[in-house]
């Protein structure tokens, strides 16, 4: 069984991701690698520890401030902004 | 930083680097003294680490400790100018918020009084405090803005004034616990404290001063006097990082009446502001319950509740952290400082309970000038430590026994 | 919501899920709070079962331990002996015990559930330990072990070309997993020397199954052609807004880069890196746990022969009593699991001679590759150090001689420095070293400042408000 196609926003685009991906892999799969500016400095951030320790790569979902992007799975309609 | 080893006679021996012993030090060696500073561990190791820097005009009793509040923002705005940014100095401003029409009434009495002693405090009516701060409940009525109200990052000072202290010519050495005090001997009590006695070996002082916070009345004891200080335990929770959405120190009318009350059980009235991290902290309880260190979830549950009905919008801001700290105060809310006459040569800057940070400029310069044999700008009496009684021999002989 | 049973497990990678299942068969009430929306922590992390319903185990060490502690997990659930209680992190360990829980993710995450138990088996395990060096906070910089995560948590990479580096065996997996998966290693960077070994071989020759592990590690290191380059580091992330390329050397024996041995890898994707592993302390900490400093230079729990604590009633398995992998933390938490479930049977136990010879290697792995003791040269003023703070190593070696921060606990007080989302987990070990000086390791007392964290997990204050 291959796992359903599944549509998500990010940033009000839509983008193409897989069933029982994290919002992190939907990203970075499609050559997104950053999706967050530091506070101090206005950096580029996205997947770092990739397990939900380090708060690098929070995202918004559906509203929902500060979410981890490598704990979140996608789902179908899923509005993902950058922060 | 001088951590220099060995030791070595100084005019004034400062115990205890926290706010006002590194205060105490820094203006001692403005004044040419020679000074040595003891810590047990490292600066701002004890309650200036556990508190939110706060200089306060707001919530002071009329008196001497307004006096001495007022006498002290004028030296963290004159003396200290300079050295501001090294500790985050930020005039912020405090704003008082009435939520029932009862609280809002006893606060415009406190601001007439306050306005007659000079207090720079203005009232806020619904619009002018949702414009001050926009995020502001909307139950709140109106309130004070108190434009003095200031706040510092208090490891930041401590650390600061002891490195400017040591760059005066003053000796810091940090992992020391006094163990005892020299004495020499003459009069009943043991007579004059003429240093301390710690495991690196002896430090000969004209003066000792023990500024050692909510630790004050334990070594206090070790000479043989009484300085009742005892700790108040405070919780703060820190918040996720956040835009801007609280502007000043806000808090609610009841905090004044909590900060003078000596009850034993659970308070806690809602203080929340921002810090320039962006991380809010929301403040605090008081608690009589010694020493103790276990988290209590009834404590954050109070500070979470009195919040959100503060600033609503915290409902949905994550906690990412809490603290707590030990305020050291006395029976009468009003600080120990200067020279104590039942053991001479020792002299107490402590019990500034939650307005330590504020107060430690005014009380280091202050105590400065009484170590150099000057005339206090301000009179020192209210806070003098033999208000506490005599002497009790007992113990001095005892001490003197095991030193 | 709220759960009352005999004994609570948090974490359901291998030891908690070990100690989950023996407590259970022992005849104990069983409640397991875990982060992952299903079983098998980091190291069995599959594809999320309600897209994947029958993970074959590819790419997976131990599968079949796993299959097999996972049929007697699901039996004991069915029995209701087990109360499976996923998506939740423990915010407070209360002692007692209470352990308070909120959703790992939102919206949508689990509801939070308090779990009151008699005894409590800490089972959160560690993640990647972490050397800053300069450009290591560009995207396309990943923890190693958040790249092996990423594959088998989505069956996809993370990128196309990678630079593994770091020291310790767990690098080898990682990149044979890229590789596996399609990807291409460009190489792979371990610190320390081969012939590190060569005084361990004893130890190892007692854990026959890690020799046959290495020869997989091999074999598909040789199908793949990736290099594998010893006494060799990053000393440079190289690119513009996300990682282009590193710059590399060889080193000395304590790490210090070889002049004239730098060599730049151009056109990488993803740079991974992995100095060992950290356990996760916060919890055992907050409840008072005695810690010790281990062979790597972790602070670790300490226990006895039963994987009980200091405090009476708190058990510990896995990485947390010490970094030894997933067959040691099975064998840990079967051990946790039954003392839990039975703890008063007051007859001697003898540790189980397998867990002895385990953790002989696992120390045996860890002097043969060490935290290279010059690593804080390669850092330059502007590194960042702590990645939520953005402080960099000027800002703490300035703190240190200016202002005598010599700890975390004050390093964090003067700079920031652990005082952001991740709460010093990430910059902790670092800034240890950091605050005790160039070339010095940091002692248990700055470690243990490092790992106290009052609040384990955030938590909202919407959901504080709710206590009574």
């Amino acid at each position: 069984m291959n796992p359903q196609p599944v549509t998500i926003t990010f940033d009000g685009r839509p983008l193409t991701a897989t069933a029982g991906q994290s919002v992190g892999a939907a990203l970075a799969s499609q050559g997104i690698t950053a999706w967050r500016s530091t506070r101090k400095g206005g950096k580029p951030r996205g997947l770092f520890c990739g397990i939900g320790v380090c708060f690098d790569c929070l995202v918004t979902v559906d509203g929902e401030t500060n979410q981890r992007a490598c704990l979140v799975e996608v789902c179908e309609g899923m509005e993902v902004e950058g922060s | 930083m001088n951590f220099g080893n060995g030791p070595r006679g100084s005019d004034v021996l400062v115990i205890g680097a926290g706010v006002v012993g590194a205060a105490t030090a820094y203006f001692a060696a403005q004044q040419g003294l020679s000074v040595t500073v003891l810590d047990k561990g490292l600066p701002a190791s004890g309650t200036s680490s556990a508190c939110e820097g706060n200089i306060l005009v707001s919530d002071k009793e009329l008196g001497p400790e307004l006096e001495l509040t007022r006498y002290s923002l004028d030296v963290w705005h004159n003396d200290l100018a300079e050295h501001k940014k090294l500790w985050e100095f930020e005039s912020k401003g405090g704003i008082i918020v009435a939520s029932r029409e009862s609280s809002l009434a006893s606060l415009n009495r406190v601001m007439a009084v306050q306005k007659g002693f000079g207090v720079d405090v203005e009232e806020l009516d619904q619009a002018a405090l949702r414009e001050a701060e926009p995020h502001i409940s909307r139950e709140a009525l109106g309130g004070a803005s108190y434009r003095e109200d200031c706040q510092v990052q208090p490891m930041l000072v401590a650390a600061h004034l002891v490195r400017l202290a040591t760059e005066a010519g003053a000796r810091f050495i940090a992992g020391t616990p006094v163990t005892g005090f020299m004495r020499d001997g003459a009069g009943r009590d043991g007579g004059r404290v003429t240093g301390v006695r710690t495991p690196r070996g002896d430090f000969p002082a004209g003066a000792v001063v023990n500024c050692t916070g909510t630790w004050a009345g334990e070594l206090a004891a070790m000479a043989g006097v009484e300085v009742p200080v005892l700790p108040r335990r405070g919780f703060v929770m820190v918040t996720e990082p956040l835009p801007p959405m609280v502007h000043h120190k806000v808090y609610a009318a009841e905090y004044i009446d909590n900060v003078g009350s000596s009850d034993a059980g659970l308070q806690a009235s809602p203080v929340v502001e921002g810090t320039p991290s962006g991380t809010i902290l929301i403040g605090s309880t008081r608690e009589r319950v010694g020493f103790d260190r276990t988290v209590s979830t009834a404590a954050l549950g109070l500070l979470a509740r009195n919040a959100t009905a503060l600033f609503p919008f915290l409902e949905r801001v994550k906690a990412i952290r809490h603290y707590h700290g030990f305020r050291p105060y006395c029976p009468d809310h009003l600080p120990v400082i200067g020279h104590d006459d039942r053991a001479p040569g020792l002299w107490h800057a402590a019990g500034h309970e939650g307005a330590g940070i504020g107060l430690s400029a005014g009380t280091g310069k202050l105590l400065a000038q009484a170590l150099a044999g000057l005339t206090p700008d301000m009179d020192l009496t209210p806070f003098a430590p033999a208000r506490f009684g005599e002497a009790s021999p007992q113990t001095a002989s005892r001490e003197e026994a095991t030193a | 919501m709220s759960v009352t049973v005999d004994v609570a497990v948090v974490g359901a990678g291998p030891a908690g899920l070990a100690a989950a299942v023996a407590a259970a068969e022992a005849g104990a009430r069983v409640a397991v709070v875990d982060a992952g929306n299903q079983p098998g922590g980091q190291f069995w992390r599959h594809a999320p079962e309600t897209v994947r319903p029958e993970p074959d185990g590819h790419g997976h060490h131990g599968w079949s331990t796993y299959l097999d502690l996972r049929a007697r997990f699901d039996a004991a659930q069915r029995a209701g002996r087990i109360t499976y209680l996923p998506g939740l992190q423990v915010w407070m360990a209360e002692p007692g015990f209470t352990l308070h829980t909120t959703a790992a993710v939102a919206p949508a995450g689990a509801v939070p559930v308090a779990v009151t138990a008699d005894r409590l088996v800490l089972c959160p395990g560690g993640y990647d330990r972490q050397l800053p060096v300069p450009g290591w906070d560009l995207p396309g910089v990943m923890a190693a072990g958040g790249i092996q995560a990423f594959i088998k948590a989505n069956g996809a990479l993370p990128g196309k070309r990678f630079i593994i580096a770091g020291t310790g065996p767990f690098l080898l997996p990682v990149a044979a997993g890229i590789a596996e998966a399609g990807g291409e290693v460009l190489a792979v960077l371990e610190s320390s020397s081969p012939s590190a070994w060569l005084p361990h071989l004893r130890a190892a020759s007692g854990v026959p199954g890690k020799a046959l592990e290495g020869a997989e590690y091999a074999a598909v290191f040789a199908r793949h052609r990736i290099p594998y380059r010893t006494r060799s580091i990053v000393t440079e992330v190289l690119g513009s807004g996300r990682a282009e390329g590193v710059r590399t050397a060889r080193v000395d024996a304590d790490g210090r880069a070889r002049p004239g041995t730098g060599r730049v890898y151009a056109d990488v994707d993803v740079v991974g890196f992995g100095w060992g592993f950290t356990p996760q302390l916060e919890l055992p900490v907050s409840l008072g746990v005695d810690t010790r400093l281990d062979a790597d230079g972790s602070l670790v729990g300490v226990v006895d022969e039963r994987q009980q604590s200091s405090v009476p009633g708190v058990y510990l398995a896995g990485e947390v009593t010490g970094v030894g992998g997933a067959a040691l933390a099975v064998l840990e938490g079967l051990a946790a699991g039954a003392a839990a479930a039975r703890p008063d049977s007051g007859v001697p136990v003898k540790q189980p001679a397998a867990i002895v010879r385990h953790r002989r290697f696992a120390q045996a792995m860890h002097q043969a590759h060490p935290v290279p003791a010059a690593w804080q040269d390669w850092l330059t003023p502007d590194t960042t150090v702590c990645r939520c703070e953005e402080v960099t190593a000027g800002d703490i070696t300035e703190a240190r001689e200016e202002l005598g921060a010599r700890d975390v606990r004050s390093l964090k007080s003067f700079t920031r420095a652990g005082m952001g989302w991740c709460q010093g987990r990430v910059c902790g070990f670092a800034a240890a070293c950091l605050g005790a000086g160039p070339g010095e390791a940091p002692d248990a007392g700055s470690l243990a400042a490092s790992a106290k964290r009052p609040l384990a997990a955030p938590v909202g204050i919407g959901e504080l408000a709710a206590l009574d």
